[in-house]
């Protein structure tokens, strides 16, 4: 049940995606992301499915695994639909009941943003999914390093983001272990109302954030037996380095980017 | 027979990377009043088979059958089967949470529609049985020592009055005095009371002083299933799959080849003390 946020979770396969330098697959996600922002026909969908498409298939990651991130954002999604289905004026009613009408431009506003919120979700997915959280940060760290001249702590703040992202498979397990300590004991999370439901949360709530201090505690304690003190003079074991590939990475990228302007202008 | 397994089949994360078979065609048997050891090297199986014991987990497929009824069954009450199959799971001290010892042992009998009375009675009785007296029932469980907390939270199954009681290493991390303190207690149980036990248990020595049988679990299927004495002749086998048999097997065994006349099958250090004071004529002291 918990197990199925994909966020931070990294599917090991040896594909060229999982080796490309974590710098590239960041800002090329990014592009990706503004480009869905810049589609606004459905040619420039066309080109983003090809590349969306091009890309899990080069990362070898199931695309069971890739959709599973939607789940998350289910809601979100009808909630955009509906508003956009209905809310929407236009010049032809389509459909007509009581005060909500449904227009063409509407269903053409509902698609699209149905369309760009399920890419924007597969497109973060892809490189979750490709890319270990200690990499990512790490890529973060360096794409961010020139904001350490304006006084911004970007060791502590990716360091901080890597312990999050690391410690979100220990807490659901965590959290997965209390819940059936205490169902054991005749707990019951699944009936009753919100109320009820909440109170219920109690006996997971509170020993959990009791281990969760702990581990925190624990954690500095180790961090610090080993002479941790922050990013100052800090050396990385594998530095981060550019190879061919991932300048051929940056190349598709720019490709695609210039495709979907292209499209943008002349469509 | 109290609970029985047919073909129990668990898999983890089917169809992803990740799959496990944790459980292969489990079957087994384990019958009213009995003291049952559950051993095997880690990932093993034994946590996830004890947890389909009270259908905290449901198995991928096979049938699972308390006092004959299905638990798989629609409609069967698995709240009602959780209270009757008490199950205290590894670093049990994890799960307290209330503001004083006594109301965290309330919980369990509280969920079964106790009233406060009652569970409290409960508890009480609980708490005793666990070994932790009244000068703790007022204070907050995060205050106790390891120790103490540990029997904090087995009370708070106890209090439950399960007919089954499965303890998942129980004694992991506690002092050699706090483990021998926990298992007589749990042993005082099973006699007195007359409690099915499971206990898990990574210690040898342990499970052939306290169980009856023993169930050897390897790489999610059941290898042996039969008396301490029997499962420890297998010494040989055992040590092939990453467990052991208790330290005195091995002395017996080395005083066999070196000529003396002993009881080689003997697994407790009082049946070793016996079968050596005879072969040296000396019977019984």
């Amino acid at each position: 049940m918990i197990r199925d946020i994909t966020l931070g979770q990294y599917y090991p396969a040896d594909s060229i995606l999982h080796k490309l330098d974590p710098r590239v697959k960041l800002v090329t996600t990014l592009v990706f992301l503004t480009a869905l922002f810049l589609v606004s026909s459905w040619w420039g969908y066309l080109a983003a499915t090809l590349f969306l498409a091009w890309v899990i298939r080069l990362s070898k990651v199931p695309f069971k695994f890739m959709i599973r991130g939607l789940k998350a954002i289910i809601m979100i999604l009808m909630i955009t639909v509906v508003f956009n289905l209905f809310l929407t004026p236009g010049e032809r009613v389509l459909v007509q009941f009581w005060k909500l009408q449904i227009t063409d431009t509407g269903l053409r506003t509902a698609a699209f943003m149905a369309v760009r919120l399920i890419y924007l979700i597969i497109g973060s997915s892809v490189m979750t999914l490709t890319t270990t959280p200690n990499d990512l940060t790490d890529g973060m760290e360096r794409l961010l390093s020139p904001l350490k001249k304006l006084r911004v702590p970007v060791h502590e703040i990716s360091m901080m983001m890597s312990i999050a992202l690391r410690f979100i498979p220990i807490l659901m397990e965590e959290t997965d272990k209390i819940m059936k300590a205490q169902m054991a004991r005749g707990a019951d999370f699944e009936h009753g109302n919100l109320m009820q439901k909440a109170r219920n949360l109690v006996p997971l709530l509170v020993p959990l954030f009791i281990s969760a201090f702990q581990r925190a505690h624990d954690l500095a304690m180790a961090m610090e037996a080993r002479c941790y003190r922050g990013g100052e003079g800090r050396t990385k074991m594998k530095p981060l380095a550019y190879q061919r590939r991932d300048y051929a990475a940056y190349g598709a990228a720019v490709c695609f980017l210039a495709v979907i302007i292209a499209v943008r202008v002349v469509v | 027979m109290s609970i029985k397994l047919e073909q129990v089949n668990y898999v983890y994360s089917p169809d992803t990377a990740y799959e496990i078979h944790a459980l292969k065609n489990v079957s087994l048997e384990i019958g009213d009043g009995q003291f049952i050891g559950l051993i095997g090297h880690t990932g093993s199986g034994k946590s996830t088979l004890v947890q389909h014991l009270n259908g905290l987990m449901k198995a991928t497929s096979g049938h699972i059958y308390f006092h004959g009824e299905d638990i798989y069954a629609p409609g069967y009450d698995m709240r009602k089967l959780r209270s009757r199959v008490g199950l205290v799971f590894q670093y049990p001290e994890h799960q307290l949470f209330e503001v004083d010892v006594l109301s965290d042992v309330c919980f369990g009998p509280k969920n079964q529609g106790l009233s406060k009375e009652e569970a409290q009675e409960r508890a009480k009785a609980a708490l005793r049985m666990a070994g932790l007296s009244e000068k703790f029932y007022r204070q907050s469980p995060f205050e106790l020592s390891g120790g103490q907390k540990r029997r904090a939270a087995i009370a708070g199954v106890l209090a439950m009055e399960p007919e089954v009681l499965i303890l998942d290493e129980p004694t992991a991390g506690l002092d050699p005095r706090g483990r021998d303190e926990i298992l007589d207690q749990i042993q005082k149980l099973h006699r007195e009371k007359g409690i099915t036990i499971v206990l898990v248990s990574h210690s040898m020595e342990d499970v052939a002083k306290y169980v009856e049988r023993i169930i050897v679990m390897n790489q999610g299927e059941v290898m042996y299933h039969d008396t301490p004495r029997e499962v420890f002749r297998h010494y040989r086998e055992l040590e092939a799959v990453g467990l052991a048999a208790p330290e005195v097997t091995y002395l017996m065994h080395a005083l066999k080849e070196k000529g003396f006349r002993v009881d080689a099958d003997a697994t407790t250090v009082e049946e070793a003390r016996d079968t050596i004071l005879a072969a040296l004529g000396k019977g019984n002291p």
